[in-house]
């Protein structure tokens, strides 16, 4: 490399430089416009009107969810495991939703901290596998428990 | 060391030569990884406890986010080849890719989609991931946008090469997007640090899928390459006498 090559690389390695500080501090300070939902906890802390449709996200508590008589509404509890929110819900549901598992719901949270939902949509985790393991796995967290 | 390099493949001459032997090889691999992992894929790893059958559209989709990445980064490096060496190959190589990455941007974002249909229950949504993502859609079409209106050659390579570099940003965003947001998509299941959170059964077809797009990539730019480095050098003598021949 000669002089020049260096130079040239030099401005490009501080453009690079420059523009992702600059780019992480826009980020930074929109942080709570990117991120997707509020959790539980985040949504009893913050103050939000009756009236205002906010995206909630959380776990759905095992042995929560109750359907009703005509089986189109639906509510459960979403935790963080530190707060946790009833949800009322009616319409249908994705079919990945099921009781341990996480979801994204929107809607409204009234003055008594119940949140109705007129949208709930599933939160898929990383883990894939089959079946089999899926049930030896469950045994064994049973055993522990 | 640079100068052999520069006589063996980097002058478009000898790149041309060079890549039609490297080409069958690609393509035998990519045979073999593809057959492997679409076969083991759809037939032989077994369904996901919760998602059933429905979870194979991942050795499509992974596959095409990660490639779509890859290539854009492979752009990026292309592009420091172009603008401080002046490697005539290098800014060749840099503009073919982008449309090959287009495509496998918008492969990610449709599988994606059609997955998120039923499975999380809506086919969009603007989460950090699947926001990210189409921005690096839109960072290919400004890509060749940028290049199809310039007239000339020099300025076209080098007008690209800053675009593909300042781009580049954008892909820790996407790969991190799942851990600095709280997003709808998921984390990364493989991790190049911990131990993939994937059963090894369904693993394996997915490397391979992954190999295989990769593989893809490689031999689709090659042979777009040979063709645009034909087209550029089209007055020289080297190509009047391939012509001959």
């Amino acid at each position: 490399m000669n002089r020049k090559q260096k130079n040239k690389l030099a401005i490009i390695i501080s453009i690079i430089i420059i523009l992702s500080i600059a780019i992480g501090l826009v980020l930074y300070a929109l942080k709570q416009n990117i991120n997707l939902f509020y959790t539980p906890t985040q949504l009893v802390n913050t103050k939000v009107s009756p009236n205002q449709n906010v995206r909630l996200g959380g776990y759905v508590e095992k042995h929560s969810v109750h359907y009703d008589a005509s089986g189109e509404s639906v509510s459960f509890i979403v935790s963080d495991q530190f707060h946790s929110l009833p949800v009322s819900y009616h319409g249908v549901l994705p079919s990945l939703f099921r009781e341990g598992q996480g979801v994204v719901m929107t809607g409204k949270l009234n003055s008594q901290n119940q949140f109705n939902a007129s949208e709930v949509l599933a939160k898929h985790d990383e883990k894939y596998m089959p079946p089999v393991l899926a049930k030896e796995l469950n045994k064994q967290s049973e055993k522990k428990s | 060391m640079w100068h052999w390099l520069n006589q063996k493949f980097l002058a478009p001459k000898s790149f041309y030569a060079n890549s039609a032997k490297l080409i069958p090889w690609i393509a035998l691999a990519f045979a073999l990884c593809f057959s492997y992992g679409l076969f083991a894929g759809l037939f032989i790893a077994p369904a996901d406890y919760q998602q059933g059958d429905g979870f194979r559209i991942i050795y499509v989709h992974v596959p095409s986010a990660f490639t779509a990445m890859a290539i854009y980064f492979s752009m990026a490096v292309f592009a420091v080849f172009t603008l401080v060496f002046r490697v005539k190959v290098a800014a060749i190589g840099m503009s073919c890719s982008a449309k090959i990455g287009a495509w496998f941007t918008f492969l990610a974002l449709i599988t994606g989609s059609i997955w998120g249909k039923p499975m999380w229950g809506t086919w969009w949504i603007w989460d950090a991931r699947l926001t990210s993502v189409l921005i690096l859609l839109f960072l290919y079409f400004g890509f060749i946008a940028l290049q199809s209106v310039i007239p000339n050659q020099q300025t076209r390579d080098r007008a690209g090469a800053l675009m593909a570099i300042v781009g580049v940003i954008n892909l820790p965003i996407i790969h991190y997007s799942v851990i600095w947001w709280n997003t709808l998509h998921q984390g990364p299941t493989l991790s190049k640090f911990a131990k993939p959170s994937i059963a090894p059964a369904m693993l394996y077809p997915l490397l391979a899928m992954i190999a295989a797009f990769l593989l893809f990539y490689a031999l689709t730019l090659l042979l777009r390459m040979r063709n645009q480095i034909l087209l550029r050098e089209i007055n020289s003598q080297w190509v009047a006498e391939l012509i001959h021949e």
